[in-house]
């Protein structure tokens, strides 16, 4: 018993101390164990994280809008006329009527407390008879008087920071003076009004009650001495109207005027002459028979018209140059809104974008670009009357016919997008036919932006095209005659040879393409594509010519290093086709093959272009292709090809139906991979090709690429707007593309390596 | 006899010859062109006098280096509108690197060789590099002090070049007031308005700080206007002297010796001269900043902020990317899910770069640093600190692109080990972590280094990535400095890759800056070519290696 724990104790005090030891190994082994996989883990979830960020910033594009009601109250001071227009600020909180009788009441938007109500200024005892409202993000409006005379009026905005709180203070603001402005002479009504203004020049148009159209011309004049401006006010008759004039714009240039007519007669003249005279003027029908029209609106820019009817259609209308550059009016889409008449359109002022208001007092959200509808709302159920939308298009307030106020916010932050939009041929403003074009940025707010990535991705493919063009053939067979052909010790130094190629940066090669290939590429055209020709035939004949030579020397030379061989003989050829281009150009191409590809087929010429690109791109595929094509020609069986030559068939016979055909796979996936690079290639195409994002096929002219788009233009755009956006969907692009090929190329390189080895 | 030739399809064995020799010649030629325009680029060229006769019949001199030659078909000459009367049938013309660009508004002008009626190359034309409107080509005149003339006929020569050295030691004075002493004074102000802001932020501002920051302040500015007397001073001195020289056609031109950087008479020197010259040269190119818009000068700030990129790209990637991969090969249980790993992981080595850089300028400037900008620097807001692109950002995405070359270098090493090896070490009672520390990660260190090797060559040679994230054209300070914290993860800096591209395409007179390049990327190439060469001869010692174990 006393042994038995005398034992006890002394292996009690050996584990004592072995233990404490023993468990702090396994303890530290098992804290290895979990953080590797922890960290192993980590560093996959971090390398899938690239995908998810990128699908992150590219998932709101297609998130849609919602529109959602926030307030309703009753019209804020009912008793002071009919509102002839509604409008709201920047940050939502004021908003704005004119009444017909000559009132400005502002209001808070979201519950309808008044917060002043001016009369503008117009003089007692004349009545009203028209009102107009110039650009909306100007504020201006314009009523136009009974006695011939018209007041501008500017609704403003001052916004202070009391307290650190936002406070926002309206107030009326008189660019042209507090007094009405005479633009009839003769002091008849105005019956039609249209007004812009801007920092130097303001133009009034009036259709007056004795049916004449009067222009009004108000020009601040810097004087030289002095600092009061002085308003220089031209008065011109443009002509006499018979024809009824319901609607009546004019752009923010001053320059065009359109007068409507309810049953779709439009007429536009350019008034930015000096003369009456030389005011010509054009007619279009923009209605089918039986239909009105029930509003006109400007969309923003003022380059197109929005026309609303009554059937429940918009139209978008734009002046379009045509062959003989001259201007017409084109239709370039419409929108079915509803089968109830379009009472009222409000253009967004930053976008492309546009609100409509039908009888039936549903309100519908548009993007003229993307061609979409956004969002459809029923507000309330009596008939609207006005319609007011935020400057920043994120809320509107919709009077009825109850005299009722409803206030709704909107979210709609990429409306731009839509498969047509980025895929498909748009009819863009002004342009003569739809379209693929990339044209994203500009420094105003009118630009339409151009999203298409059609042409982004056709430069893609062209540049890979063209890259694989040159390096398919000389990869492959060199990838042939290094595998199967070669003498080993010369394979142990081509190989890295030509591997060490992929390591150059492809800055190097781009530099080289854009400055030194694609000058001397336009100064020798015909010797490139001589070389095309001469190379091969020149190794032809030195081969033909070296087996015909006596064994004894040919044995000199020991058997596989021809290609050692041929570097001098690819070189005299390369030299001779300089030598003869010169010749053969002035023979068959009137001395110059540039010109004459320009005389002859109208092909143009860039220096920068998808023959310089694929030239370059090309060297720098042709590693990737070559070498996993070499390992896969490598490691065809030797029993395999050993029993070809045993039943007599020659090397090349082998090579083709034996070699070629096992390793098929592994090349095909070799190409893929290859053509993988070339398209997310960046700075060859960036600094080679010219970065013209056009959609022409011919190999002397540029392209853009997804990746030298982003590379430009990533940097400037603007985070989490629609161009950000879009450019992060580019990327997507790219990221998803040379991740499927290059998985499937992987997964047939497996296949293939697990039949040799059944082989 | 031909049909049977090509029958027996020797032909075409000989045409895939032909590939893999016009791949060799497309390699090395391009390699070879540029070594030689790149290190050429150094040489003192001998300097040209031309007696020419001009297309109008105006008879002039021109001075200048000849850069290159081009001879042109007579019918294109011809359609390019040259008067071509006589009966060569090519037209060789000259582009000449004349200089002088304050006097004739442009660097270069080609000449037609026939039109040139004498071409000498005299011993005194002097080539004088300054620093600003490129190089000047023409005589010596006199070396004039405060406007007056000390020297001038042949004592000119050595008095300009002793005034010369003069000047330009108090230059590098003048640089390391301007530069080091006087940009510490400015960043520590700098600091001090950020303290205060910050203080406000936390509404720690009280008379108390405020009395300490104004003290503070006001040891700077006490600091800053000793340097300033200093530096105005050195700029009293140094306005001294100047140098009337003559230009091609008796123009005669005053340049003041602050501008000069060198001056040399490439004619009169000998090869031992030359070559002096050109190692001087080669070192100016290494070591020193760029001048007028990267168009001349060195490239040093350029390698030092590659170098520093790289090291910070290495430092983190290579822990990752062996843990990642110890992860797979020796943790995970091997499968269908770590095959599809392994596939992933290869794949994304495929991925275009420029995804990386817009992954890194999304996630990693714009989320994560504009985080860390409201977190620690409230105080420089709206000003970014680490929200806009720089090194650190730089640094991660490259580690994140370089991530898989890591990662399968390093299981390939893994998995040469043999398992025997494994199998000794854990029937000798060590733990899993033992055997993988003691002798697994041991025995593949050579593959990791490989992999990382590799990394760093492939990190140095990126550009699109580094467009998005830190790389600017020209970076005012190195990111490491005398100031605290000494390295500042947060500075744009400026990389090899993209000076080449932006001096190549974006820079005013890319024909004045092409030598530049060249020699920029003839750097680039030999540092990439270098470590890949590294990485191949160790794979191949590592093959070796393991062969030797195996038996």
């Amino acid at each position: 018993m006393s042994e038995n724990t005398n034992n006890n104790t002394t292996t009690s005090a050996v584990a004592s101390v072995k233990p404490y030891y023993q468990r702090w190994r396994l303890l530290k082994d098992k804290l290895a164990r979990y953080g590797i996989a922890f960290g192993g883990l980590a560093v996959i979830v971090a390398l899938v994280l690239i995908f998810l960020y990128l699908v992150y910033v590219v998932y709101p594009l297609f998130l849609s809008a919602h529109a959602d009601a926030v307030a309703e109250y009753a019209l804020p001071e009912a008793g002071q006329g009919k509102t002839l227009l509604l409008a709201m600020e920047e940050q939502n909180e004021v908003a704005v009527r004119f009444s017909d009788q000559g009132r400005a009441i502002f209001f808070r938007v979201k519950n309808g407390e008044t917060l002043s109500a001016e009369p503008v200024g117009i003089p007692g005892g004349v009545a009203i008879t028209s009102f107009a409202q110039g650009q909306p993000a100007k504020g201006v409006v314009a009523y136009g008087l009974a006695d011939g005379r018209a007041l501008i009026v500017r609704h403003r905005y001052r916004v202070t920071y009391p307290g650190d709180v936002r406070l926002i203070t309206p107030y009326l603001e008189y660019p042209l003076g507090k007094t009405p402005l005479v633009v009839d002479e003769a002091g008849s009504a105005l019956q039609h009004l249209a007004v812009q203004v801007d920092e130097d020049q303001a133009t009034l148009v009036a259709k007056t009650s004795d049916k004449r159209l009067l222009l009004t011309r108000f020009s601040r004049e810097e004087s030289l001495f002095g600092d009061e401006p002085e308003l220089e006010v031209t008065h011109m008759t443009i002509r006499r109207t018979e024809e009824d004039t319901d609607f009546m714009l004019l752009d923010k240039e001053q320059r065009m005027l359109y007068l409507a007519s309810r049953n779709g007669e439009l007429r536009y003249v350019d008034v930015s002459g000096s003369e009456p005279g030389r005011f010509k003027e054009k007619l279009v029908d923009v209605l089918p028979v039986g239909t009105e029209v029930s509003s006109m609106v400007f969309l923003n820019g003022d380059l197109s018209l929005l026309i609303g009817d009554s059937s429940g259609l918009v139209s978008q209308w734009t002046l379009v140059r045509d062959a003989q550059n001259r201007f017409t009016m084109q239709r370039i889409r419409v929108f079915k809104v509803s089968g109830h008449k379009i009472l009222a359109i409000r253009s967004e002022q930053r976008r492309k974008g546009f609100l409509t208001v039908d009888a039936a007092g549903v309100v519908g959200i548009y993007h003229t670009t993307a061609e979409r509808m956004l969002i459809e709302k029923r507000v309330g159920s009596s008939r609207p009357v006005a319609v007011a939308l935020s400057p920043r298009a994120n809320a509107f307030v919709v009077l009825d016919s109850a005299d009722k106020m409803h206030y709704w916010r909107v979210e709609n932050e990429h409306p731009e997008v839509s498969l047509q939009s980025i895929w498909g041929e748009v009819w863009y403003e002004s342009y003569p036919r739809p379209a693929y074009i990339w044209q994203s940025s500009s420094a105003s707010n009118d630009f339409e932006p151009k999203f298409s990535l059609t042409p982004l991705l056709f430069g893609t493919l062209k540049a890979a095209f063209y890259a694989m063009l040159v390096a398919i053939p000389l990869a492959i067979m060199g990838a042939i005659y290094t595998a199967y052909f070669m003498a080993p010790r010369m394979r142990l130094l081509v190989k890295p040879s030509i591997e060490i190629m992929e390591a150059l940066p492809t800055v190097i090669l781009g530099f080289l393409a854009g400055l030194w290939l694609a000058p001397f590429v336009e100064e020798n055209l015909a010797s490139i594509f001589a070389m095309l020709l001469v190379i091969p035939v020149g190794v032809m004949v030195f081969a033909f010519c070296w087996q015909q030579l006596p064994k004894r020397i040919q044995y000199f030379f020991p058997e596989g290093w021809d290609a050692a061989l041929l570097i001098p003989v690819v070189m005299l050829s390369g030299w001779l086709a300089f030598f003869i281009s010169p010749g053969l150009e002035e023979l068959f191409f009137q001395g110059d093959l540039r010109l004459w590809f320009q005389r002859e087929w109208g092909i143009g010429y860039d220096q920068r272009n998808a023959l310089v690109g694929g030239l370059a791109m090309g060297f720098a595929v042709i590693p990737t292709i070559f070498s996993i094509t070499e390992d896969a020609i490598f490691s065809v069986p030797r029993h395999l090809t050993v029993g070809s030559l045993a039943l007599g068939a020659t090397p090349w016979q082998t090579m083709i139906r034996v070699v070629l055909l096992t390793a098929s796979p592994g090349i095909f996936s070799a190409v893929m991979i290859g053509f993988g690079r070339a398209v997310g290639e960046t700075m060859i195409v960036l600094m080679a090709t010219g970065n013209t994002p056009v959609m022409d096929l011919s190999i002397f002219q540029g392209m853009r690429t997804q990746s030298a788009n982003i590379a430009v233009e990533m940097p400037e755009s603007e985070v989490d707007s629609t161009h950000y956006r879009i450019l992060f969907l580019a990327a997507l692009v790219l990221f998803l593309f040379t991740f499927v090929f290059n998985t499937l190329a992987e997964l047939i390189r497996q296949r293939l390596r697990n039949k040799y080895s059944s082989l | 006899m031909i049909r049977e030739w090509f029958k027996s399809g020797s032909p075409w064995i000989w045409l895939n010859a032909a590939a893999v020799s016009t791949s060799l010649i497309l390699v090395f030629g391009l390699l070879a062109m540029i070594a030689v325009r790149g290190l050429g680029h150094f040489w003192p060229a001998a300097v040209v006098e031309l007696a020419y006769q001009e297309q109008n019949g105006q008879q002039q001199t021109i001075i200048g280096e000849i850069s290159d030659t081009e001879a042109m078909s007579a019918q294109r000459a011809r359609d390019a509108g040259y008067q071509f009367s006589d009966a060569g049938d090519t037209l060789l013309q000259y582009l000449i690197k004349t200089g002088n660009r304050d006097l004739t508004g442009m660097d270069f002008r080609w000449v037609l060789a026939k039109n040139i009626l004498q071409q000498d190359y005299p011993r005194e034309i002097m080539v004088v590099e300054r620093r600003e409107w490129g190089n000047f080509y023409g005589y010596l005149a006199a070396v004039k002090e405060q406007g007056k003339v000390v020297a001038s006929g042949p004592q000119a020569w050595p008095e300009a070049q002793q005034r010369l050295e003069r000047v330009l030691r108090i230059v590098e004075q003048i640089e390391d007031l301007e530069k080091k002493q006087i940009g510490a004074i400015n960043y520590d102000l700098e600091k001090l308005r950020l303290k205060k802001k910050r203080l406000q932020l936390e509404e720690q501002w009280n008379s108390d700080t405020e009395q300490q920051l104004a003290m503070e302040k006001k040891a700077y500015e006490k600091q800053y206007a000793e340097l300033q007397t200093e530096l105005v001073d050195l700029y009293s001195q140094i306005n001294r002297d100047s140098l009337l020289a003559k230009a091609a056609g008796g123009r005669e031109l005053e340049i003041p010796l602050t501008k000069v950087v060198r001056i040399y008479q490439p004619n009169a020197m000998t090869l031992l001269d030359k070559i002096a010259h050109y190692l001087g040269k080669g070192w100016e190119f290494l070591s020193t900043d760029p001048r007028e818009a990267n168009t001349e000068g060195g490239v040093f700030p350029a390698i030092f902020g590659t170098v520093m990129m790289v090291l910070i790209m290495s430092v983190i990637v290579t822990p990752f990317g062996v843990i990642a991969a110890v992860y797979l090969r020796e943790y995970a249980k091997q499968g269908f899910v770590t095959r599809l790993i392994r596939i992933a992981v290869n794949n994304l080595a495929g991925v275009p770069s420029i995804v990386y850089g817009v992954f890194g300028l999304g996630f990693f400037v714009y989320i994560l640093g504009g985080n860390i900008d409201h977190l620690f620097f409230p105080e420089a807001l709206p000003s970014p600190t680490f929200g806009t692109p720089g090194l650190l950002w730089a640094s991660i995405t490259l580690a994140l692109l370089t991530l898989p070359v890591v990662i399968v270098s390093t299981e390939e090493g893994l998995s040469r080990i043999p398992k025997s090896i494994r199998e000794g070490s854990l029937a000798l009672g060590a733990t899993k972590l033992e055997t993988l520390w003691r002798t697994v990660l041991p025995m593949a260190s050579p593959a990791m280094m490989t992999g990382l090797i590799l990394a760093v060559a492939r990190a140095a040679g990126e550009v699109a990535p580094l467009m998005l994230v830190g790389v600017v054209k020209l970076a005012p300070t190195l990111p490491v400095d005398g100031n605290f914290p000494f390295l500042h993860l947060d500075r744009k800096f400026m990389h090899l890759g993209f000076h080449i591209y932006d001096v190549g395409f974006q820079s005013p007179n890319v024909e004045a800056a092409r030598p530049l390049v060249y020699a920029t990327s003839l750097l680039l190439v030999a540092v990439i070519i270098g470590l890949n060469l590294a990485a191949i001869s160790i794979r191949n010692r590592l093959r070796e290696k393991y062969r030797s174990l195996e038996n």
